[in-house]
């Protein structure tokens, strides 16, 4: 009647939470066990009816638009005056803390006076969104010749697309990013198992050379600026590879 | 050394921090509002709740540096949620949290599929479901997360979310099949 089972291994199989052994170790005892058969059945058809039944509850339209308005207004320098003043103290003192933690936490790529810096965190960040299913790229092609068109009056410039195939660097695709408030073109290469994303964004900085790669949080980065442009590679290969790479579009 | 970088005026860090919000906050909206839905029962509350809890995620944003946006964004939703009610409806939160998982006989699949396929039974089988249970089975059977996200949003040992989730199970068949139809039209 009272099956050990039923009250918690069965749930984790059903919502797919067991590794392969245990998996497999429920599975045989369901053909043995009438109580587990049927609780699973059950249970699937409790999860169907959920979620056929449209409970799920979308936000309205005018929810978003006040959501904005609340933006628009906590961005907006005009908020100091409606804000009582020990409470503005209070922002701008966990600003202030926050901003100086990541100022020694994160290195900067650049100094560039004209345009705001992008720092390591951000690249990063970006690199890891673009991993998340269906974000990684807007146009798919292994053809320089597809890809390169595609970015086309999306950008002020023309990043330079290009094929690494032979090298052991395979371009599968590019999309559109944006960085500190910028808009990049993010070419995207793939290394073996591995993704490698290049953004380029225009700058009016000298060129520099390919500086030595930085690290962090198992992600390495390498960084360059040549005619007009500023290039980040950033990916979870070896710094070595990553370093030919820039060599490559360097050149 | 960095000083003429923060004397930059925060309104430019405001605008660079907004865009990322908006890239990786903000489409999570639809979970947010769902979440606060189905804690708090009623749509009205749920606008104002996630609509608080959006501009708290903002004010928080400088603390959060990657990973999981939306279960983020969710641990706050459902903080605010809790918050909210103890402050409007106290009396919700003293439901016990049921340890116990009573043996039960196991009803039949088919007579689930009848009672899940009134969508307004389901709607109230779930609402009468402690906040607690309603949460793990709001994450896991509509928002689709898994018992890592879970644990991380409602603060819970990850070991814990799935008997969490076994008991609110067992709850909800029992809800959904005692409840006659007669009753169930009644209410209405």
């Amino acid at each position: 009647m009272s099956c050990d089972y039923t009250r918690t291994v069965l749930h984790g199989y059903l919502d797919g939470e067991l590794d392969a052994t245990r998996a497999g170790e429920f599975e045989r005892h369901l053909e043995a066990c009438r109580e587990c058969a049927n609780t699973l059945g059950a249970e699937e058809s409790l999860r169907s009816s959920l979620q056929r039944s449209g409970l799920y509850e979308h936000a309205p339209v005018s929810l978003r638009k006040r959501i904005r308005a609340d933006l628009d207004a906590a961005t907006a320098p005009a908020l100091a005056l409606r804000i009582p003043v020990w409470r503005w103290f209070a922002v701008a003192a966990a600003i202030l803390l926050v901003a100086s933690i990541s100022w020694y936490a994160w290195p900067r790529l650049q100094n560039s006076a004209a345009s705001a810096p992008v720092t390591a965190a951000e690249i990063i960040d970006a690199h890891v969104r673009s991993l998340q299913p269906g974000h990684l790229m807007d146009v798919a092609s292994t053809d320089q010749h597809t890809v390169k068109p595609w970015f086309n009056g999306k950008l002020a410039f023309i990043p330079p697309v290009k094929d690494f195939a032979d090298e052991g660097f395979s371009l599968i695709g590019g999309r559109l990013d944006v960085l500190n408030g910028q808009n990049v073109a993010a070419l995207v290469y793939a290394r073996r198992k591995h993704i490698v994303n290049v953004f380029v964004w225009s700058t009016k900085e000298p060129d520099t050379p390919i500086h030595p790669p930085g690290s962090r949080q198992g992600y390495q980065w390498v960084h360059w600026r040549h005619q007009g442009m500023e290039f980040c590679a950033v990916s979870d290969v070896s710094a070595a590879d990553l370093h030919e790479l820039a060599q490559l579009l360097y050149e | 050394m960095s000083g003429s970088d923060q004397g930059r005026g925060s309104d430019v860090l405001d605008a660079q921090e907004r865009a990322r919000f908006e890239q990786l906050v903000l489409p999570h909206l639809d979970a947010a509002f769902n979440l606060a839905r189905w804690l708090l029962r009623s749509r009205a509350d749920s606008e104002d709740v996630a609509q608080e809890a959006m501009l708290r995620a903002f004010r928080f944003f400088r603390g959060f540096h990657g990973g999981d946006a939306r279960a983020w964004l969710l641990q706050i939703v459902r903080n605010t949620c809790y918050t909210w009610l103890e402050k409007n409806r106290p009396v919700e939160l003293m439901t016990e949290f049921d340890e116990e998982m009573h043996p039960q006989p196991s009803v039949s699949p088919e007579a689930l599929a009848i009672a899940g396929d009134n969508r307004d039974r389901l709607t109230r089988a779930l609402e009468s479901l402690p906040p607690r249970f309603r949460e793990v089975l709001v994450l896991r059977e509509l928002e689709g997360c898994s018992y890592k996200e879970i644990a991380a949003i409602t603060a819970i040992p990850i070991g814990t979310v799935m008997s969490a989730l076994a008991r609110g199970r067992q709850r909800l068949q029992r809800a959904l099949t005692h409840s006659s139809p007669q009753e169930a039209s009644r209410e209405l």
